[in-house]
C-alpha cells in the first residue's frame, strides 16, 4: 500500500490568550492531538460544531499556520517547512465565503491567473489560455473573464474560487465549508462540480463541513471532532448509520428535518459547548453526555477501533456497536 | 500585470458615479482652476508679484472703492504697491506645493507604519502604537514653531517639519483598515497560492486601502495648507517676499480696520482651496468604493 497523500500526525495547536495587558497569559488548545490519514483520490469529511478546531486544523494543513506539536505531511513532505511556492503546488484552499475570498479590486481573469503570475509560469498569452481553460472547467464562460466579483452571484464566485485553487493542479484541496454560505439551490451545483473535478483531475479533498448530509454524500471517510480531538472516525456509511460515540449520535439527532409539524429536534444534550480555555477533565464530552459515568470524568478514552476501521473515543463505544 | 483583463477597471466604466456627485464636480472644477493658475502663474498673472510701485500703494479693488481703484489692478495693490491678484496667483503655488509634499512625506511614513502594524501585529504593532502615542503627545504648532525658529523658515523646512508631524492619522487609519482586511479570506488565499508578503501588501491590501488613503490624504493636505498659513502668519513659515497666503494675511493685519479687503481676499483663497480639497477627497472615496459602498 502506498503512503497516504495527507498524513496528519499528532497535531497540536495552542494559542496564548491574554485578556488584558496585566492579565496572566492563558493557553487555548484549539487542536489537541489529531491524527488522520487521507489516501490519494479520496475525500475525508471533517465534521464538528463551531469552535471545535476544524478550521485551525485546515489552516495547519494549508501551511498557513504552524502546529505547536506534531506535523502534517503531504505527499510525504512536511508542509510547515516547505517553501511557499512548493507548498502551494501541493495544497490549495476553497473557502466558505466567496464574498470575502475574492479580492474585489481584481477581475475574474486576474484572480484566476494570479497563481500563475506568482509562480512566474507562462507568457501572458499562455496564462490567458490557461485561465480560459479553467473557466470552462468550472462551468463559467469567457464572458466572465472581464467581470469583477461584485458582478457575480455567490455560486459564480465560488466557481471562480475553485478555478483559482485548481489552476496550479494541486494534489490536495482543503474545502472549508465550501457550500455553507450558498443558497440551497446552488449548493448541489457546487458539490457536483467539486465531485466531477475530483474524478477528472484525480484530486483529494479534505472536506470540512457541519452539514452531515453533505458529508455523507461526498466523503469516503468521516472524522468527527469535538473540542480539538477526533472522537469518531470511519467510513461515512458506518459512522452516520451506526454511530459509536454519543456526540455523533447527538449531532445526527440535531439535524433539522424538512417536515412540517415535527418541530425542533431534541439532541438530548445537557449544557452547551465547553469553554476551550477550561476543558473538562477526562473525556471532554462527559459534562454533556447522556451516558456519562464517574470514570468518564477521570479517564480520557482513547480512539480505539470499535470494529475494524471504525474508531471511536468513548468508554462505551464497543457497547454501542452491539 | 499582463493577466489583467483588457477592459477598463470597473470604476472608470461608471462615469455617473463621478459626475453624479455635485460636491465633487464643483471641487474638481475649483481645484483644477487653482492648479492651472498656479502652474501657469507667469502667463496668467497680470504683474510681477515682487514688483513694488510705491506711488500705487494700497489701491482697493474696483468693487470696494471704485473712485480710488485702478483699472489695471483688478484686486488692488498691497502696502508696497505690489499687484494683489498676481501675489494671490503666485501664492497658490506655495500652498499647493507645501500641501502636496507634506502630504507625500507624512503619507509615506504613516502608511508604511500603519500597514506594518496592522498586518504583522504583535511587537510591530506595539512599537508603532507607541510611536503614534508619542507623536500625539506633541503639540503640532508648538513643535513646528520651535523647529522653524531654530532652523530657520523656508519652503523645504516647513514641508519636512509638517511631514514629520502629520503622519499620525495616516498610521492610525491604515492600521485599523489593514487589520480588518488581513483576516479576510482573499488575503489567506493569496498566501495559499504562494504570494510573498510584499506582494500581498502591495497588490492585495494597498488597492483596497486606497479609498481610505485618499480621504486621509486630502484631509492632511488641507491641514498642511492651513498650518503653513498659520506658520507664515506668525512669521515662522515661508519668508517674505515670497507671496504665501498666510504671509499676506499677516501683512494685511496692520491695515485690517482701514482696508479689510486686504485680509479678506487671501482668507477666502485659503478657505476655498481647503474646502475644495476636502470635497474632492470625499468625492473620490464615494466614487471608487467597490460595490458602491462608501
Amino acid at each position: 500500500m502506498t503512503a497516504p497523500l495527507l498524513q496528519i500526525r499528532d497535531v497540536v495547536r495552542r494559542f496564548g490568550v491574554r485578556r488584558g495587558v496585566f492579565a496572566p497569559r492563558r493557553t487555548l488548545t484549539a487542536v489537541a492531538g489529531v491524527s488522520l490519514d487521507l489516501p490519494r483520490g479520496e475525500v475525508l469529511g471533517l465534521v464538528g460544531e463551531s469552535g471545535c478546531g476544524k478550521s485551525t486544523l485546515a489552516r495547519i494543513v494549508l501551511g498557513l499556520d504552524k502546529p505547536t506539536e506534531g506535523e502534517v505531511l503531504i505527499d510525504g513532505r512536511p508542509v510547515a517547512s516547505l517553501h511557499r511556492l512548493e507548498r502551494s503546488r501541493l495544497v490549495q484552499p476553497v473557502f466558505q465565503d466567496p464574498y470575502s475570498s475574492l479580492n474585489p479590486r481584481r477581475s475574474v481573469e486576474a484572480i484566476i491567473g494570479q497563481p500563475l503570475l506568482v509562480h512566474g509560469e507562462g507568457t501572458p498569452a499562455e496564462r490567458r489560455d490557461r485561465v480560459a481553460e479553467m473557466l470552462g472547467l468550472v462551468g463559467l464562460g469567457p464572458r466572465h473573464a472581464a467581470a469583477y466579483p461584485s458582478q457575480l452571484s455567490g455560486g459564480q464566485r465560488q466557481r471562480v474560487a475553485i478555478a483559482r485553487a485548481l489552476i496550479l493542479r494541486p494534489a490536495l484541496v482543503v474545502c472549508d465549508e465550501p457550500t455553507s454560505a450558498l443558497d440551497v439551490s446552488v449548493q448541489a451545483q457546487i458539490l457536483n462540480l467539486l465531485m466531477e473535478l475530483r474524478a477528472r483531475l484525480g484530486l483529494s479533498y479534505l472536506f470540512i463541513s457541519h452539514n452531515l448530509a453533505v458529508v455523507q454524500l461526498v466523503a469516503s471517510r468521516v472524522a468527527v471532532m469535538y473540542l480539538g480531538r477526533v472522537v469518531e472516525e470511519g467510513d461515512p456509511e458506518t459512522v452516520l448509520r451506526t454511530p459509536a460515540h454519543p456526540y455523533t449520535r447527538a449531532l445526527l439527532a440535531s439535524v433539522l428535518q424538512p417536515r412540517p409539524g415535527r418541530g425542533l429536534p431534541d439532541p438530548q444534550l445537557a449544557g452547551s459547548f465547553p469553554n476551550p480555555l477550561e476543558p473538562p477533565s477526562g473525556c471532554a464530552f462527559h459534562p454533556r453526555c447522556p451516558l456519562a459515568v464517574p470514570r468518564c470524568a477521570a479517564e480520557r478514552p482513547g480512539l480505539d477501533p470499535a470494529t475494524g476501521e471504525h474508531r471511536a473515543a468513548c468508554h462505551f463505544a464497543a457497547l454501542a456497536e452491539t | 500585470m499582463s493577466v489583467t483583463a483588457p477592459s477598463l477597471p470597473a470604476v472608470r466604466r461608471r462615469p455617473g458615479r463621478w459626475l453624479g456627485n455635485p460636491g465633487f464636480v464643483v471641487a474638481a472644477v475649483v481645484l483644477g482652476a487653482i492648479l492651472l493658475m498656479a502652474v501657469l502663474a507667469p502667463l496668467v498673472a497680470p504683474f510681477d508679484p515682487y514688483e513694488q510701485v510705491l506711488d500705487r500703494r494700497m489701491l482697493p479693488p474696483g468693487f470696494v472703492d471704485a473712485e480710488r481703484a485702478s483699472p489695471a489692478h483688478l484686486l488692488g495693490t498691497d502696502n508696497l504697491g505690489r499687484d494683489y491678484l498676481s501675489r494671490l496667483i503666485y501664492g497658490a503655488r506655495i500652498s499647493l506645493l507645501i500641501g502636496f509634499f507634506t502630504m507625500l512625506v507624512s503619507g509615506v511614513i504613516g502608511t508604511v507604519l500603519g500597514v506594518a502594524a496592522g498586518y504583522f501585529g504583535g511587537r510591530v504593532d506595539a512599537v508603532v502604537s507607541f510611536l503614534v502615542t508619542t507623536r500625539l503627545s506633541l503639540p503640532v504648532v508648538m513643535v513646528a514653531l520651535a523647529v522653524v525658529a531654530v532652523v530657520g523658515g523656508s519652503l523645504q523646512v516647513v514641508v519636512l517639519v509638517l511631514g514629520l508631524l502629520l503622519w499620525d492619522r495616516f498610521a492610525v487609519v491604515m492600521r485599523s483598515a489593514t487589520m480588518q482586511l488581513r483576516g479576510l479570506d482573499y488575503v489567506l488565499a493569496a498566501r495559499a497560492i504562494g504570494s510573498s508578503t510584499p506582494r500581498i501588501l502591495l497588490t492585495e491590501l494597498l488597492p483596497n486601502l486606497a479609498s481610505s488613503l485618499v480621504v486621509v490624504a486630502s484631509y492632511e493636505m488641507a491641514q498642511a495648507i492651513l498650518l503653513e498659513a498659520a506658520l507664515s502668519f506668525l512669521g515662522l513659515g515661508v519668508q517674505p517676499p515670497l507671496p504665501s497666503w498666510g504671509l499676506m494675511v499677516a501683512e494685511a493685519r496692520e491695515f485690517m480696520l482701514f482696508e479689510p479687503w486686504m485680509i479678506v481676499l487671501p482668507g477666502i483663497a485659503i478657505c476655498v482651496l481647503v474646502l475644495a480639497i476636502n470635497l474632492l477627497g470625499d468625492g473620490i472615496r464615494d466614487a471608487t468604493a467597490p460595490e458602491g459602498r462608501a
